[in-house]
C-alpha cells in the first residue's frame, strides 16, 4: 500500500508513543500517506487504521476533521487561501477572488490541466501577515498582494 | 466524601463524584443529552449547564467535579437562562419534524423542549440538512435530526467494543457515519436507538407502525438466551409492535441484546400454526383441539400397550418455560415412561448421574463484571452470551484478564491475555495441561494421566493467570457443552476451578437451561421435580441422544412415539441427520409448536398442536444465576392456540393421569416451588467420581465446527424477518484456514461439497486463517446444512 519509505517515516513517529498508544500517531501517519499518494482514498485511511490498530471511523474522523489532508485527489499545486476574520479584515477575500479569476476555478476546484486546486483554509497562525496562503500544505507565503499571487502562480507553473 | 449544597441542600458524595452525581442523589433533575451514566462524560450537548457560586460562567454539570463546600444553582436565574440558550441553539438546525418522528412522545429534545424551549423560533436562516446513512437492517436513520450527542459512538467504543459509528467533519459540517457506508454489524446495536436522545437513529422493523403513546406497556422476560433480560413488550391491537430493555442493573443493566430486541418480528410470522392439525393419508388437515387430543391419548395408549412406556420420548426445548417442563415430565413419567431430556444439542452424556445438581453460571451475572481472570471455554461468546460477554469486556477494561480455549479465533473486541485456538477434540487436552501447570504452581497432586502432558507456554499462562488473580472464574460456552468430550472438558474444568481457587460455571445455553434441569426435563436426575413430585425417584430414562438414536446407540433404544415441545429437530439437535431418520420411523410424533413450516415439509409429525410462545402463555424461566423470573402473557394467544401447560393439563387428563388439575399457572409454579425451597441449594457444577481419562487421540480427519449461529438459535429468531437480513445471519459458509483451502486444491469462494456420514451439502468455501489447519466451521442449525450430522466429529470437504 505504503512504500517502504514512508511506512518508515510512520515507525519513526509510532516510536515517539507508548506502544499501546501507537494510534497517537494517527495525524503524522496521514500526512506521510497524503505526501506519498496525493490524497487519502478510503483504502489509505483503511490501511493506516489496520496499521495503528484503530477502527478505520475513528481515522476518518480524524482526517475529515482536519481540512489539510485531502479526501479528493487535488492538482499537482494546492493553493490555500486563508478567509478567516482576521485575514478577511485585511484582503484575505479579495487574494481569493483574484486566485479564483486567474486560475478560473472556484473553491475546492482543480483546473483543467490538473496543476492549480484551490482551497479554502482556516487561520494559518499568520494573520499579521495577511493575506496568507499556503501551496501544498508545507510552503507559506506571506502578505500575498495580486501581484505576488501572479508571481507564485507564473513560478509554479514553470 | 465531597460536601457540596445544591439548591440550598447538602449532600456528601464520594471524591470525584461530579454535580451530576450529586444532584442525582438529591433527587434535583438537571437537563441532559449527552449524558449517561453508563457512558464516559462527553459534555458537548452543554444542556446540564448549572451555576457555580464565585465562577465566572455556567458550568455543565455532567462534568463538573463536586470540590468541597461548592454551592450550585441548578435553577437561578443564570442557570436557567443558559439551559434555555442551549436549548435554543440545539433547535437551530433541528428540522423540527415531530409529527411525522417515530421518537415523538418518547424524545428527550421534544420533552426538554417543552421545558427550555421558546413557543417559536427566532432563527429565520436557512437550516443545515444531513444526508440519511443506510446502517443495515436494524437501524434507520434520520440524520437532520441528530444533535451530536455523540452517545451512539460512545456506546460502540466502550459498550458493543467496536467503534462503527463515528463524528465526521467539524463544526456545522459535522455528521454520525459509518466509515464509507459500512452497516452497523454489533449484536448489541439497538441500544443505540434507545440511547439516541433525538429521533435521529430509530427501529427500522418499528418504523412509522405506531406512536408510543398508542401502545401499551408490559413487562416480560427474554426468552432467546440464558440471561433472562428484562424486557418490556410494547402492544397495540393484541399485537406485538416493539420490545425494549426494562433496566435490571443486576442481569441485563439498561442494554438488550439485538436477538433479545428484534425476535418479535417472529411472533408475528406468517408461519405461525393457528389451529392443531393431523396428518390423514399424507395430507394435512385443520382440525379442532378436542379431535387433536384425542388422537394423541389415543395414539400415546396405543404406543404404551403395544410396545410399553418406555418406548414414548419427549424432547423439549430448553427455551420453554419452566411450567411446560414440569408438566411434559411430569406427564411422561406418570405415563410410565423416563424419557425426558432437553439438552438437544449436547451429545456427551457421560456426566449424567454424576452431577450433584443443575448446572449454572456458578456465580452472579454481576458479579462477572468485577473478575479479574477469566478461562472461557469453547464459546462463540459474543453471538451466544451478548450481554456476558459485554460485562466481560468491562471486566478487562477494569484490569481484567480474559483468558480463551476455542477451536476458532473470533475476535471478542477486547484485549485477550492468553488465547488457545485448538481443533475442537483438543480442547481436553490443552485443559489437561493447564491443569497440570496450576497442579505445580500450587503443589497439588494430580493424577498420572495430567502428569504426563506436555504443558505448552499458553497452558501455563492461562494457570497463572487463574492463580495471581482474584477474583477468577471459569466459564464452558455452549461449544464446550455441545463437544463430544464435554465430559472429560467438564471434569479438568472442574479439577483447574478447585486447583486455582477459581469460581466454575456453565453458561446456560437457553432461557431455562437451568430450570429444565431443576424441573426434572432430564433423564433420572434426581432433582427439584423429583424431590417433590408424585411420580417416582431416579426413574431411568433415555437422554436426548438415545431417544433420536445417535449412531452409537443400538436401534432398540429408539423411541415408538415422540413428543416435541417448541423444537425443530432438522434444526435443533446435535445430528439432525440421525433425528430426522428416529423421528421419520416412528409411529407417532407429536410436534407441539408455535410455528409450522409449509405444513407438508414436516413429514415426520403426525400432529400438530399450536402453542402459544413466551409473550401469550404466563411462565417462569430460571437463568444462569439461577434467579427464577415470572411472567405473563402480554397478549392472547393468536387464533386457536392455546399455552402449552393448559395443552398438558388437557392431555394429562384425557389420559385420566392423577395430578392434573391445575387451574392457574400459578397452581402448577407451588408445585414446583413449595415457598420454603431454596433453588440454589440445587445448583452445583460438580462432577462426583469421574476419574479422569488418557487424553483422546486426536483424530487424524477434518473436523466439523458447528457452532449455532446467533439469529438460529432458537424457532423465533429464525422468523426474525430484519435479523435474518443482518450480517450475522448470512449463509453458512466453509470456513477453513489458507493451508488447508491449499490442500484440497480450494480457493476461498468456491462451492465445495460437505459431506458427513449420507448426507451432503453444497455451500461455499471460505477463508479464515485463524482456524486450526484440521478444522471445517460449517454452521449448524441452518436450513441449509440440515443434511449433515453431527455439530462436531468427521467431515469431508470436496471440490466440486
Ligand atoms: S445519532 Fe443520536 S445518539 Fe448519535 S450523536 Fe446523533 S443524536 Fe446523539
Ligand atoms: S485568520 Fe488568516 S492566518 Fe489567522
Ligand atoms: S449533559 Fe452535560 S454537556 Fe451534555
Amino acid at each position: 500500500m505504503l512504500t517502504a519509505e514512508s511506512l518508515k517515516k510512520i515507525e519513526h513517529e509510532v516510536a515517539k508513543y507508548p506502544a499501546e498508544q501507537k494510534r497517537s500517531a494517527v495525524m503524522s501517519a496521514l500526512a506521510i500517506a497524503q505526501d506519498e499518494k496525493g490524497w487519502l482514498a478510503n483504502e489509505t485511511m483503511d490501511f493506516i487504521a489496520h496499521y495503528l490498530g484503530m477502527p478505520p471511523i475513528a481515522v476518518y474522523e480524524v482526517a475529515t476533521f482536519y481540512n489539510m489532508y485531502d479526501l479528493k485527489p487535488v492538482g499537482k499545486y494546492k493553493v490555500t487561501v486563508c478567509t478567516n476574520l482576521p485575514c478577511a479584515l485585511s484582503g484575505g477575500n479579495d487574494a481569493a477572488a483574484h486566485l479564483k479569476q486567474k486560475l478560473g476555478i472556484g473553491f475546492n476546484q482543480t483546473t483543467p490541466d490538473g496543476s492549480f486546486t484551490l482551497k479554502e483554509g482556516e487561520c494559518l497562525g499568520a494573520c499579521g501577515d495577511a493575506p496568507v496562503m499556503l501551496v501544498n500544505n508545507k510552503r507559506m507565503c506571506s502578505f500575498m498582494s495580486n501581484d505576488k499571487i501572479d508571481q507564485l502562480l507564473e513560478d509554479l507553473s514553470k | 466524601m465531597t460536601n457540596i449544597e445544591i439548591d440550598g441542600k447538602q449532600v456528601s458524595v464520594a471524591p470525584g463524584a461530579t454535580l451530576m452525581d450529586a444532584a442525582t442523589q438529591l433527587g434535583i433533575y438537571i437537563p441532559y443529552f449527552c449524558y449517561h451514566k453508563k457512558l464516559s462524560i462527553a459534555a458537548n450537548c452543554r444542556m446540564c449547564l448549572v451555576q457555580i457560586e464565585k465562577a465566572p460562567k455556567p458550568m455543565p454539570a455532567c462534568s463538573t467535579p463536586a470540590v468541597e463546600g461548592m454551592k450550585v444553582s441548578t435553577h437561578s436565574a443564570m442557570a436557567i437562562a443558559s439551559q434555555k440558550g442551549q436549548m435554543e441553539f440545539l433547535l437551530i438546525n433541528h428540522p423540527l419534524d415531530c409529527p411525522i418522528c417515530d421518537q415523538g412522545g418518547e424524545c428527550q429534545l421534544q420533552d426538554l423542549s417543552v421545558g427550555y424551549g421558546a413557543s417559536s423560533s427566532r432563527y429565520t436562516e436557512p437550516k443545515r440538512v444531513v444526508a440519511n446513512k443506510n446502517l443495515g437492517p436494524l437501524i434507520s436513520t434520520d440524520m437532520t435530526r441528530c444533535i451530536l450527542c455523540t452517545r451512539c459512538v460512545r456506546f460502540g467504543q466502550e459498550i458493543a467494543g467496536i467503534m462503527e459509528l463515528g463524528m465526521a467533519g467539524r463544526g456545522e459540517h459535522a455528521e454520525i457515519l459509518t466509515f464509507v457506508g459500512n452497516s452497523v454489524d454489533s449484536e448489541l446495536s439497538g441500544n443505540m436507538i434507545d440511547l439516541c436522545p433525538v429521533g435521529a437513529l430509530v427501529s427500522k422493523p418499528f418504523r412509522y407502525s405506531a406512536r408510543t403513546w398508542e401502545l401499551s406497556r408490559r413487562r416480560s422476560i427474554s426468552p432467546h438466551c440464558g440471561l433472562g433480560s428484562n424486557l418490556v413488550v410494547q402492544i397495540k391491537q393484541n399485537r406485538v409492535m416493539r420490545v425494549l430493555p426494562r433496566e435490571s442493573e443486576e442481569i441485563n443493566e439498561c442494554w438488550i441484546s439485538d436477538k433479545d430486541r428484534f425476535s418479535y418480528e417472529g411472533l408475528n410470522s406468517e408461519e405461525r400454526l393457528t389451529t392443531p392439525m393431523i396428518k390423514r393419508d399424507g395430507k394435512w388437515q385443520e382440525c379442532d383441539w378436542q379431535t387433536a387430543l384425542e388422537f394423541v391419548a389415543t395414539g400415546l395408549k396405543a404406543t404404551k400397550e403395544n410396545h410399553g412406556a418406555q418406548s414414548i420420548g419427549a424432547l423439549a426445548s430448553p427455551h420453554s418455560t419452566l411450567e411446560e417442563l414440569y408438566l411434559l415430565q411430569k406427564m411422561v413419567r406418570a405415563m410410565g415412561s423416563g424419557n425426558v431430556d432437553h439438552r438437544l444439542r449436547q451429545s456427551d452424556f457421560r456426566a449424567d448421574g454424576q452431577l450433584q445438581g443443575a448446572p449454572w453460571l456458578g456465580m452472579k451475572i454481576a458479579e462477572i463484571s468485577q473478575l479479574k481472570s477469566a478461562l472461557v471455554i469453547g464459546s462463540t461468546l459474543r453471538k451466544d452470551h451478548p450481554l456476558i460477554a459485554q460485562r466481560l469486556r468491562q471486566a478487562v477494561k477494569q484490569g481484567g484478564e480474559l483468558n480463551l480455549i476455542n477451536p476458532f479465533g473470533d475476535d471478542l473486541l477486547t484485549e485477550v491475555a492468553n488465547h488457545a485456538v485448538v481443533a475442537p477434540d483438543a480442547i481436553a487436552t490443552i485443559l489437561a495441561q493447564v491443569l497440570r501447570s496450576a497442579a505445580e504452581l500450587k503443589d497439588v497432586e494430580i493424577p498420572d494421566t495430567v502428569k504426563k502432558t506436555v504443558v505448552t507456554d499458553t497452558a501455563r499462562a492461562i494457570a497463572v493467570s487463574l492463580i495471581d488473580n482474584k477474583p477468577a472464574a471459569i466459564f464452558l460456552g455452549n461449544l464446550a457443552q455441545h463437544q463430544p468430550q464435554y465430559a472429560d472438558i467438564h471434569l479438568l474444568a472442574q479439577h483447574i476451578a478447585r486447583i486455582t481457587e477459581a469460581s466454575f460455571g456453565v453458561l446456560g445455553e437457553a432461557a431455562n437451561s437451568v430450570g429444565a434441569y431443576l424441573v426434572g426435563a432430564v433423564p433420572g436426575i434426581d432433582t427439584v421435580g423429583l424431590i417433590n413430585g408424585s411420580h417416582k425417584v431416579g426413574m431411568g430414562g433415555r437422554n436426548a441422544s438415545q431417544m433420536l438414536g445417535l449412531s452409537d446407540t443400538p436401534a432398540a433404544d429408539q423411541c415408538r412415539s415422540y413428543l416435541l415441545m417448541n423444537l425443530e429437530p432438522e434444526l435443533d439437535s446435535y445430528n439432525p441427520q440421525q433425528a430426522m431418520k428416529a423421528l421419520q420411523g416412528a409411529d407417532l410424533v407429536v410436534m407441539m409448536s408455535a410455528y409450522k413450516k409449509n405444513a407438508t415439509s414436516i413429514d415426520y409429525a403426525d400432529v400438530l398442536l399450536p402453542i402459544a410462545p413466551f409473550t401469550e402463555t404466563s411462565g417462569t424461566f430460571i437463568n444462569t444465576e439461577g434467579r427464577a423470573q415470572s411472567f405473563n402473557g402480554v397478549v392472547a394467544p393468536l387464533g386457536e392456540a392455546r399455552p402449552a401447560w393448559k395443552v398438558l393439563r388437557v392431555l394429562g387428563n384425557l389420559m385420566q393421569l392423577s395430578g392434573f388439575d391445575y387451574e392457574t399457572p400459578e397452581q402448577v409454579r407451588a408445585e414446583i416451588f413449595p415457598t420454603d425451597r431454596d433453588i440454589t441449594s440445587h445448583l452445583n457444577n460438580s462432577l462426583d467420581n469421574l476419574a479422569i481419562g488418557e487424553p483422546a487421540l486426536a483424530s487424524s480427519g477434518l473436523q466439523r465446527i458447528g457452532e449455532v449461529p446467533i439469529y438460529q438459535a432458537d424457532p423465533i429468531v429464525r422468523r426474525a424477518e430484519s435479523l435474518q437480513r443482518t450480517h450475522d445471519a448470512a449463509a453458512p459458509s466453509a470456513w477453513m484456514s489458507g493451508i488447508l483451502l491449499d490442500k484440497l486444491g480450494v480457493t476461498a469462494g468456491d462451492t465445495v461439497r460437505v459431506k458427513q456420514g449420507d448426507g451432503e451439502v453444497q455451500i461455499t468455501a471460505a477463508r479464515d486463517d485463524k482456524l486450526p489447519n484440521n478444522c471445517v466451521r460449517v454452521a449448524s442449525a441452518h436450513p441449509l446444512t440440515a443434511a449433515l450430522g453431527g455439530m462436531f466429529g468427521e467431515i469431508m470437504v470436496e471440490r466440486l
